[in-house]
């Protein structure tokens, strides 16, 4: 059964090679090869889950060797691959929720001149991000790493004749190479400390500890460090964020699955992957904890203050995934609840941005919110399904966010002492947030008044208009319409899992059951009862709804943003992260390139040319070179060489 | 007496360069396709190289040893390792893709033009530098290397200064200045390296009475030859000036720059991805051989100028307005890694530096000959003159974006294996020095998309709107050098198992054993 692993990866590895080099043949129909293997590679996926949960519990674990990949004296690297119930977890999210969106693709760029490629893009991020979930080493989780790195690039600047587009592209990739130093540094670092860096050795079982046992803590948390920084540019948790809100360059699709439901969540599984390494230092999981509590109030105030809507969810996005790693970072007692949140996550936000996208689809590719309202009555099928999601990432009770946020705020306070507390209610806060910005964005796009029918032309200012609307020519008003059924299927089978998705992982304790064997779990003593936390998380998503309805449901939404208080402006400003990088990177490193650029030509090769002219006695004849006058003097040098050689052999025979 | 296989391999286009340049004047085409079998001739003879080297054998193999001039125990002695058997591959693999990839480099220039361009000339140097540097790679006699590592020189003069891009802003008469200039700081630089090392060979000579590198190696390793701490130091130091001229390493490196940015693009690769590797691989074989103790004592300081050499080259890349000169400093920067890797002393560092040289060479061809197609088609080196190239001419932009990721070693690709290596390889020994050279990943992903973002993305710029896309001759000059850099990214086993054996008997030469992990697996 194992023999399954790699074809999973190859199916949609074998799409993107054949859409990529096909050329124009494959214009016309291409993009149904890419999701008929997005689709094969579920499939098989459902294979090998089936096969697994006929194992015991204690068995579910598939290796795969390929070959060996990097063989030198004492270093040693295999494609080897791992499935077990967390990677399982993975590729059932990846391709599922992959496979949606490769058929939402299908309409939703069916006007797109270079479709065959946009799929093939596709194929590649499935492929790459399959194998860093499947790796069964970091050198080769580094790979895929690095690959959906390269398909996220190529995907955001995809209309990259926007220099927008293919601004945000580069600046994504460059602040994930930030990251990836991380990841460069943890392998060496393990490579000196165990000799390698295969998972079974290093991470071991809970029956049997690996090496991890052995090294001391400060090694271990400078280890965990340095995969903390890797799982920060991925994940965009600050101090790493700033590329995800530019991300949104991309077409919709993109932002769903790559920057939504999988590639930014890796992060996360980074750190529960390498869990045996974090229980062993505690200062490394405070500082994920940190991490998460700052990043899910930051991506959450940021969401509050944007009028387009994918940045408004990109903020989401981020302020989710900082629950996942605030998760993560409390140990044992959260890893099972980071994963949960981070696969209902995958449902209802990819759901989201869906919604989001068939919205723009139907408006011609308008994203301001402030051009939006009343389009319930436009888009019934998108309105329902926008709305369970809306209701599944709030937390309203039963739906899956209930039940995965609210095991994360719990676990939070059951860290104990002054942390727990500290943390508990930066997750509770977020929470209240999270309700406030979800029925912003509700309430401007589906409800009030119909601000589209007297919308003025799009400003200058706003350059992330997408190519449809540019090709529409006039600004006409739009008219709202629902979208084909190949976009709508996608997004109603997610709304179903944003539904039910919490409640069945959580009755019986299914997803802690099917994980705990490779994540390990504790229950934590928590201060506060789970009825009081849940009470207290109720109050904060009623609090804040009521918010959002006094200033958007009740009284009319201005179509142009009003000023707005330091705290908005800043938050519209991304909190002023992508001004602090621009004066202290991008002009210091601008200064420093220019100097060094003279002092190379005017320093280091005057000194070079002045030392050797120096030596030579040779400055004179150097003002003949510059007059053209070379070749002779070359020739001239070359044999004074020979004569030297002559005469010193001439000496050695007398 | 067996077929002499390696002298073939390098007489092969010694005599090919002399037929070519026989060629008569108006048979241009005929000239041409005879470098170019000769060369596919010489790559032939490379692969039974490859194929008859057994790894696991001898550490010299192949040898060929005839006396020369005795009265000073010159000998013609030849002789491949693991290390060099893997470069004269890699030399003999790109010079048909240099020859293809220049095939109108050297045509006429339209009537009107009082300058000829030799085209017979032109091929026929190219085959005269494969020669010389198949022999630099092959010789085990001090001698013998030093003339033909010198001796290369005259054929790159011609080809630098002779041979520039089609049209240049400032006319004919300013790029021909501008040639000469740097073909003549190219040749001061490496003749200058070449003098003191030839003080330095004549000093080995009169400590050793002999110029054989074995029989040298052999009588240091066992005690038989003893040379005092300073005489062995300053031979070192004679040696290794030439070798960092040549590499080049920082701060020897600005004749580099000029000679990239006035050379036609095959040349560039030419200088840059086959003749600086004899600069690298001579540190490997003679500095590491012949003077062990010294180069342990050179260490620190050629590693912090490595180091330098990798943030500085990759840094200046960042500042460049012209494509050939950003490629020239991310060469700088790549030279830098080999140097750390071959000085870090691990098998992982250097098995990582002889994989690196490999590497460094098919990625810097692809990328540098895709700009050539690109800067030929426009008529401009400057960065700036070009935008949206993607829309008109995709797999030309698909192409120099792969050959791009190449150069910033995305895993996946052949140079992230070797630079990895390098990287673990120093680590093991200096932490800090490889965190600090793990920063040059960031620098390269910056020059690199920069250089991406503004030829080929955004607007369609008026003057590229009517650029044809990749030719048949040029899709085949990339498209072998693409799947090179995949295959080699996933398995690069074939190569490591040629060079691993060397790199140990190299590491055993200076008395080093590999760090043990902290931890070890209870056994």
């Amino acid at each position: 059964m194992e023999n399954l692993i790699a074809p999973l990866i190859a199916a949609p590895l074998l799409g993107a090679a054949v859409l990529l080099v096909g050329g124009r043949r494959l214009d016309r129909g291409g993009h149904w090869i890419g999701v008929l293997l997005s689709f094969v590679s579920f499939a098989l996926g459902l294979v090998l889950f089936a096969d697994l949960l006929g194992k015991g519990a204690g068995h579910r674990t598939l290796t795969q060797h390929l070959f060996s990949w990097i063989p030198v004296a004492g270093f040693q690297a295999d494609v080897t691959f791992r499935l077990d119930q967390l990677s399982m977890t993975f590729v059932l999210l990846i391709t599922g929720v992959g496979s949606l969106i490769h058929l939402y693709s299908v309409g939703y760029m069916a006007h797109d001149e270079r479709r065959r490629r946009f799929f093939g893009y596709l194929n590649l991020f499935l492929a790459a991000m399959l194998l860093l979930v499947l790796a069964d080493n970091y050198l080769l989780l580094y790979v895929g790493w690095e690959g959906v790195g390269l398909a996220s690039f190529l995907l955001i600047g995809f209309w990259q004749h926007k220099p927008s587009a293919a601004t945000a592209a580069k600046k994504a990739f460059l602040v994930n190479r930030v990251g990836d130093m991380g990841l460069s540094i943890a392998i060496m670092l393990m490579f000196t400390t165990f000799g390698g860096f295969a998972f079974g050795p290093l991470l071991g079982t809970h029956e049997e500890p690996g090496l991890v046992g052995g090294a001391s803590e400060g090694k271990l948390t400078a280890i965990a460090l340095m995969l903390l920084l890797a799982a920060c540019g991925k994940s965009a948790q600050v101090p790493l964020q700033s590329w995800l809100g530019d991300a949104m360059e991309g077409p919709t699709p993109v932002s769903a699955l790559i920057h939504a439901a999988t590639m930014v969540t890796a992060g996360v599984y980074l750190i529960v992957r390498s869990g045996a390494i974090f229980n062993a230092a505690p200062d490394a999981q405070l500082a994920v904890t940190v991490v998460g509590a700052v990043t899910l109030l930051f991506g959450a105030i940021v969401g509050c203050a944007k009028d387009d809507i994918k940045k408004a969810l990109a903020g989401s996005t981020m302020s989710q995934i900082g629950y996942m790693v605030l998760a993560a970072g409390l140990g044992p007692i959260g890893y099972v609840f980071a994963i949960m949140h981070l696969v209902t996550h995958g449902f209802f936000k990819a759901g989201l941005f869906l919604g989001a996208g068939s919205v723009m689809h139907g408006m011609n590719d308008e994203v301001d919110m402030r051009r939006y309202g009343g389009l319930r009555k436009y888009m019934p099928v998108t309105f329902v399904t926008f709305g369970l999601g809306y209701l599944a990432i709030i937390g309203f009770p039963g739906l899956s966010g209930f039940f995965s946020k609210d095991k994360i705020i719990e676990a939070a306070f059951a860290k104990g002492g002054t942390e727990g507390w500290i943390l508990g209610g930066a997750a509770l806060l977020g929470a209240a947030i999270t309700a406030f910005y979800m029925t912003r964005v509700m309430l401007m796009t589906f409800f009030g008044e119909e601000r589209w029918r007297n919308a003025p032309a799009p400003s200058p200012a706003e350059p992330s208009v997408e190519p449809a609307a540019e090709a529409g020519g006039e600004h006409a008003v739009p008219h709202p319409h629902e979208s084909p059924k190949v976009m709508t299927i996608p997004m109603i089978v997610l709304a179903v899992g944003s539904v039910f998705g919490g409640a069945f992982f959580s009755i019986g304790d299914r997803f802690l059951n099917w994980l705990e064997p490779v994540t390990g779990h504790d229950h934590g003593d928590s201060p506060l009862s789970a009825g009081v936390i849940t009470g207290a998380t109720m109050v904060c998503l009623v609090v804040g709804v009521a918010l959002a309805w006094a200033q958007y449901g009740g009284k009319p939404v201005p179509a142009l943003a009003p000023r707005g208080s330091l705290l908005t402006r800043a938050a519209r400003r991304d909190l002023l992260q992508d001004d602090f990088n621009h004066v202290v990177l991008v002009r210091g490193g601008e200064h420093l390139t220019r100097s060094l650029v003279y002092l190379d030509h005017s320093l280091v090769d005057g000194v070079v040319n002045g030392t050797a002219a120096g030596f030579g006695g040779l400055s004179g004849r150097l003002r003949r070179f510059q007059n053209g006058f070379a070749r002779s003097y070359a020739v001239s040098m070359f044999g004074g060489a020979a004569l030297l050689v002559a005469a010193t052999l001439l000496m050695r025979a007398v | 007496m067996s077929f002499p296989l390696l002298t073939a391999t390098a007489a092969l286009p010694a005599l090919g360069a002399v037929a070519t340049a026989a060629v008569p004047a108006a048979q241009r085409t005929a000239a041409k396709w005879l470098a170019l079998l000769v060369s596919l001739a010489t790559l032939a003879l490379a692969v039974t190289v490859l194929v008859r080297f057994d790894p696991d054998g001898e550490r010299y193999q192949l040898t060929e040893n005839h006396a020369w001039i005795e009265d000073f125990g010159v000998r013609y002695e030849l002789g491949v390792d693991g290390i060099a058997v893997a470069l004269i591959a890699l030399t003999a693999l790109l010079i048909p893709f240099i020859i293809l990839a220049g095939w109108h480099d050297a045509d006429p220039l339209e009537t009107g033009s009082r300058r000829w361009r030799p085209t017979q000339g032109f091929f026929a140097l190219i085959l005269a530098v494969e020669a010389m540097v198949v022999i630099s790679f092959e010789a085990t006699d001090v001698f013998l290397f030093y003339i033909f590592f010198e001796a290369m020189l005259i054929p790159m003069y011609f080809l630098i200064g002779g041979f520039g891009d089609r049209a240049h802003a400032h006319g004919e008469e300013t790029a021909a200045t501008q040639r000469s200039y740097a073909a003549v700081k190219f040749l001061l630089y490496n003749l200058a390296g070449g003098l003191i090392m030839l003080a330095a060979v004549i000093g080995l000579y009169v400590a050793a009475g002999n110029f054989s590198l074995t029989e040298i190696a052999d009588a240091r390793a066992n005690g038989t030859l003893h040379m005092a701490t300073n005489t062995e130091r300053w031979l070192f130091l004679g040696f290794f000036f030439a070798f960092a001229v040549k590499a080049p390493l920082w701060p020897l490196h600005t004749w580099l720059p000029n000679a990239m940015q006035e050379a036609t693009a095959p040349v560039a690769v030419l200088i840059t991805a086959v003749v600086d590797k004899v600069g690298t691989f001579a540190m490997l074989r003679f500095c590491l051989q012949l003077f062990p103790e010294a180069s342990k004592w050179a260490t620190p300081v050629v590693l912090v100028l490595a180091l330098i050499s990798i943030i500085y080259g990759a840094l200046l890349a960042v500042g460049q307005r012209d494509i050939k000169r950003l490629v020239a400093y991310a060469s700088i920067s790549h030279f830098g890694f080999i140097i750390m890797g071959v000085f870090a002393m691990t098998s992982q560092g250097q098995s990582g530096a002889t994989l690196y040289m490999v590497n460094h060479g098919i990625s810097t061809a692809a990328l540098m000959l895709v700009a050539g197609f690109l800067i030929s088609r426009r008529g401009s080196r400057l960065i700036a003159d070009y935008g949206g190239v993607q829309k008109v001419a995709p797999v030309l932009a698909g192409t120099f974006l792969i050959g791009g990721l190449a150069t910033l070693s995305l895993p996946g690709l052949a140079p992230f294996v070797s630079e990895f290596l390098v990287l673990v390889g120093t680590f093991t020994r200096y932490p800090v020095i490889g965190i600090i050279a793990t920063f040059g990943i960031v620098l390269a992903a910056l020059y690199t998309l920069v250089l991406y973002q503004r030829t080929m993305t955004g607007p369609v710029k008026p003057e590229v709107s009517a650029m044809p896309d990749l030719r048949v001759r040029e899709v085949l000059v990339v498209a072998p050098l693409i799947v090179l850099l995949i295959f080699l990214g996933v398995y690069p086993k074939p190569v490591t198992n040629i060079i691993d054996p060397a790199v140990k008997q190299t590491l055993s030469d200076v008395h080093e054993k590999d760090p043990r992990p902290e931890v070890e697996a209870a056994k």
